[in-house]
């Protein structure tokens, strides 16, 4: 990007030029998309491409900050645990994403198209992980299998510290995540099509794989890509139950924390980079073949009773709930523990934060702060941000541009954005440096570090409404702002709810975005669990992560009843 | 890319985005921010004693791992909030010193301290506190229950019968892990150090990332054998942990919790006033109260639980040396043992 590449910055282009040409026939409203368009890109490049361009920067660095090349690459390719550690995180990674994707389409499956009972008690169990950090699941698994847990015979011997305990507890973590966009995917269909299908006696199996799979692939995919890049970047899990299991996530975190070596740190980062590329290739292939479901005239469908389908599928919803369940309740029944496992009684002790951290309860209050503004803000700009990738009219260039900055965080592990911000906030030089060390910078990456599944659901459901609303609209001579807040607004509030859900907890739960930037007055509660887990204080942490789920579920059951209201006077169009 | 155009906007943005309400913070004059990686539990006391002998001066702790804590101070370097490093692992400042982050200062009374726990340097960067010694924290109920010896030695640890029940810090992500293997080699020379450590791995459950870890995963039983530091072990069986704490007879490395000035920092004068009270022998007796060894000779007591003259079995610890040869010994290290992928099975 460069000034000449913004409109009316320049005056080098004589008039007349057909670029100026082009300019000046703009519309009035063309005008404030561009703007648009214009901020909340330069507020991406500011706090996600410049940050990372500090980072590539140090990693080209030696300790004292002289150009070195690529001796720390070198250095890095060389040693010995790198082929095995990157072996490591793809296979954890794909085998969480094969087992993940599959449970979580079978289970938005039986949400959306069947008839079994419960679905929306399923729906709201399957999305407690959302609600707690990462570190609780593999907690959790440390108290169930581990040496001293209660059920660690099932393991038959296997030790639950490395990729099996890894597993478990990712596939528990990013499950509502990927639900969470399958479900987009799967409910919004034009029921026109299954009539059809019927109609002409197609049986079911064939409805499925040519209607139903095809119809909601955009998600799958998606989801797929998420669930992949959320095994790889995440370093709470692997940190607490990987063992020695070495996988790149760590090694950040051991080159960062362990021997202070940014530069090294630096190239690891870059090596986790990698993703985020093939992830952007396949989401960009994918999308450019999807068409928009949900036409002007499409009917809402509605799934018919079946017996043995909806039977099947409740079972699964069953154990799956168990499941999910199990983990959270292990975790919450270990924190009223007076001292596991000599003394069982249960107890408060562990939630008396005070007693081992000295910013205990206060950096609860923190978070609840910090989650609270990103939720708003948050949702606001990541709106803007989709709809004008998605529905915008001109500079189609730039929009694809944003949308590719947009896809970047998803790969961007915590501890990398983290580290990123450090190197380019704290330098004196910078004008933004004056956010450093304050609690705008932690929304602020905060909201960077989820941008993208927010981005992504937010296009999802977009994307299902038909093209011909901004036709109509324009040739009514209405602006687009006013059919935006008419008509996209409204129809993707559940959506909009959803992402600002997601933006709160995720808030309230992440740790390794936010373990460098956090100052003495801006500490978080997640930070905190971080740290008892650390110490070995595993029953306080545990007790803090479910203060931190208690919270979530508070605001999240508070959401939904207001939600409902609005739900029954905005959405009575998805009736028939 | 740092157009003029491009920052303003995006500060506008920003600052239209974000009401002033978010930034909080600016620090009130009379609070001194110091960073620590003391244990959290201790924090509260000693702010305590010290608000009472200055109370104009509020101490604002931030705590956070050796580890963290010494990569947050590199990471901030000169544009930290930091007045002062207080109870930070002496290597560490080592390395501030070398960042050039840290103001020289000889606080009123450190002449009185033992000569070895003071930076070498007139007026010294960083002085020294109190030394957190290696140990074995070992589980005795579950010692009992899984027949197991109790160990004398370190070169206990590397018999069969101990085989997956040994934890230890990785020395690659937790200063107490290569304050260990730092000191095997330094007793031992490096071959009969590494030969040391390839039985010793034999018997590793896992490695941690924290070096109070193994102590407290010691404690609950999840492995019996932590190789940990003795203050926590003691610390545990005050608490009722079946928790015995064993100084290895060959001998035991340590480190020093010590603190140093920032430079340019906001608080000079109050940082200075925190400094002139560490040293003091009054601050000497609460360090005491948790640490068997301090640095203001003659006040020391023995400690409950502390295995007994553990102060005798301190090696001689050349912390220069032990800074100058992390890189290599770190890399010889994670290349036998980190790369190893498979978790042992029992």
């Amino acid at each position: 990007m460069s000034a000449a590449d913004i409109p009316g910055a320049t005056g080098l282009e004589p008039p007349g030029s057909p670029a100026l040409r082009r300019l000046r026939a703009l519309k009035a409203e063309s005008w404030i998309m561009l703007a648009g368009i214009l901020a909340i890109f330069a507020a991406l490049l500011a706090f996600l491409a410049l940050p990372l361009y500090a980072l590539l920067k140090k990693s080209v660095e030696d300790d004292k900050g002289a150009f070195v090349g690529l001796i720390n690459f070198q250095e890095y390719f060389a040693s010995a645990g790198l082929v095995t550690s990157i072996g490591n995180s793809l296979t954890i990674a794909f085998l969480t994403m094969v087992i993940s994707c599959t449970l979580a389409f079978t289970f938005a499956y039986g949400l959306t198209r069947t008839c079994m009972p419960f679905k929306r008690m399923f729906r709201a169990l399957a999305t407690i992980p959302i609600l707690a950090p990462s570190l609780l699941p593999a907690i959790s698994l440390i108290y169930l299998f581990g040496n001293q847990g209660v059920i660690k015979g099932l393991l038959f011997g296997e030790s639950i510290y490395g990729p099996i305990g890894i597993m478990i507890a990712m596939v528990f973590y990013i499950f509502p995540h990927v639900m969470m966009i399958m479900v987009t995917a799967l409910s919004t269909t034009d029921a026109r099509l299954y009539e059809a299908a019927d109609a002409l006696g197609t049986r079911p199996m064939r409805v499925f794989f040519t209607i139903t799979i095809p119809g909601a692939i955009y998600g799958i995919v998606s989801a797929m890509v998420v669930a992949f890049t959320l095994t790889i970047t995440d370093f709470g899990v692997p940190k607490v139950i990987g063992g020695q299991y070495n996988v790149l996530a760590t090694d950040i975190y051991k080159q960062v924390v362990g021997q202070q070596n940014f530069s090294m740190g630096a190239v690891v980062g870059l090596v986790l980079l990698i993703p985020a590329v093939f992830s952007f290739l396949i989401d960009r292939h994918v999308q450019k073949k999807q068409v928009a479901l949900l036409s002007a005239r499409a009917v809402p469908f509605h799934p018919k009773p079946h017996k043995m389908r909806d039977t099947g599928l409740l079972i699964f919803c069953i154990l799956m709930s168990v499941f999910l369940i199990g983990i959270l309740g292990m975790a919450a029944y270990a924190s009223f523990v007076t001292f596991w496992p000599y003394d069982l009684s249960l107890s408060l002790v562990n939630y008396d934060f005070d007693r081992v951290d000295p910013n205990g309860w206060s950096s609860f209050y923190n978070s609840l702060k910090m989650a609270g503004f990103t939720a708003v803000i948050g949702v606001t700009i990541i709106f803007l941000g989709a709809y004008m990738v998605e529905k915008g009219q001109n500079f189609p260039k730039l929009r694809g541009l944003f949308h590719m900055l947009a896809i970047v965080p998803m790969a961007v592990p915590g501890l990398v954005l983290g580290l990123a911000y450090v190197f380019f906030f704290s330098r004196p030089e910078n004008p933004l440096s004056v956010f450093y060390s304050t609690m705008a910078i932690l929304v602020v990456c905060t909201i960077v570090h989820f941008y993208t599944v927010s981005h992504l659901t937010m296009l999802t459901a977009l994307k299902q409404i038909d093209k011909e609303f901004e036709s109509v609209s324009s040739s009514l001579k209405v602006p687009f702002y006013r059919t935006m807040f008419r008509v996209h607004v409204p129809i993707c509030l559940p959506a909009i709810s959803e992402v600002m859900m997601y933006l709160f907890v995720n808030a309230m739960t992440t740790v390794s975005a936010v373990v460098f930037l956090y100052s003495p007055d801006t500490k978080l509660a997640a930070i905190t669990v971080l740290n008892l887990d650390d110490v070995g204080d595993t029953a306080e942490a545990a007790a803090m992560s479910m203060v931190i789920v208690a919270t979530s579920v508070t605001v999240r059951v508070a959401h939904g009843l207001l939600m409902r209201g609005m739900n029954a006077r905005h959405s009575a169009w998805r009736q028939r | 890319m740092k157009s003029g155009f491009l920052k303003r906007l995006s500060l506008s943005v920003f600052g239209a985005v974000l009401a002033g309400s978010l930034l909080t913070g600016a620090a009130n004059s009379q609070e001194l921010i110091v960073y620590t990686a003391v244990e959290p539990e201790e924090l509260s006391g000693f702010a305590k004693a010290f608000e009472a002998d200055y109370p104009g001066i509020k101490i604002k702790w931030v705590r956070d791992s050796t580890g963290i804590m010494t990569a947050k101070l590199l990471a901030e370097g000169k544009n930290t909030k930091a007045d002062i490093v207080w109870g930070l692992a002496a290597t560490s400042l080592l390395l501030l010193k070398d960042a050039g982050i840290l103001e020289p200062y000889a606080p009123k009374g450190v002449e009185k301290l033992n000569k070895l726990f003071v930076d070498g340097d007139n007026p010294p960067s960083w002085v020294g506190q109190r030394a957190w010694i290696a140990s074995i924290c070992v589980n005795t109920a579950e010692a009992k229950a899984k027949n197991l010896p109790i160990p004398s030695s370190w070169a206990d640890l590397t018999k069969p019968v101990y085989k997956g029940y040994i934890v230890m810090p990785n020395p690659a992500s937790s200063g107490t892990g290569y304050l260990d293997v730092s000191s095997w080699i330094q007793m031992w020379g490096e071959d009969k150090a590494w030969k040391f450590m390839d039985g010793l791995h034999e018997n590793i459950g896992i490695y941690t990332h924290s070096g109070s870890k193994p102590c407290k995963m010691a404690g609950k039983g999840e492995f019996p054998i932590g190789v940990s530091f003795a203050y926590k072990g003691a610390q545990l069986k005050a608490k009722g942990a079946p928790v015995l704490t064993v100084a290895p007879s060959e001998g035991v490395g340590w480190e020093l919790e010590s603190f140093g000035l920032v430079k340019g920092a906001k608080n000079a004068a109050a940082a200075k006033k925190l400094a002139d009270w560490s040293v003091t022998r009054e601050t000497n007796v609460i360090y005491n109260e948790a640490y068997a060894v301090v640095a203001y000779p003659g006040v020391a007591k023995p400690v409950k639980f502390f295995p007994p003259d553990i102060g005798k079995k301190m090696i001689k610890n050349d912390f220069l040396w032990a800074a100058k040869n992390r890189k290599r010994i770190l890399a010889e290290w994670t290349k036998r043992y980190d790369s190893k992928s498979a978790p042992k099975k029992k």
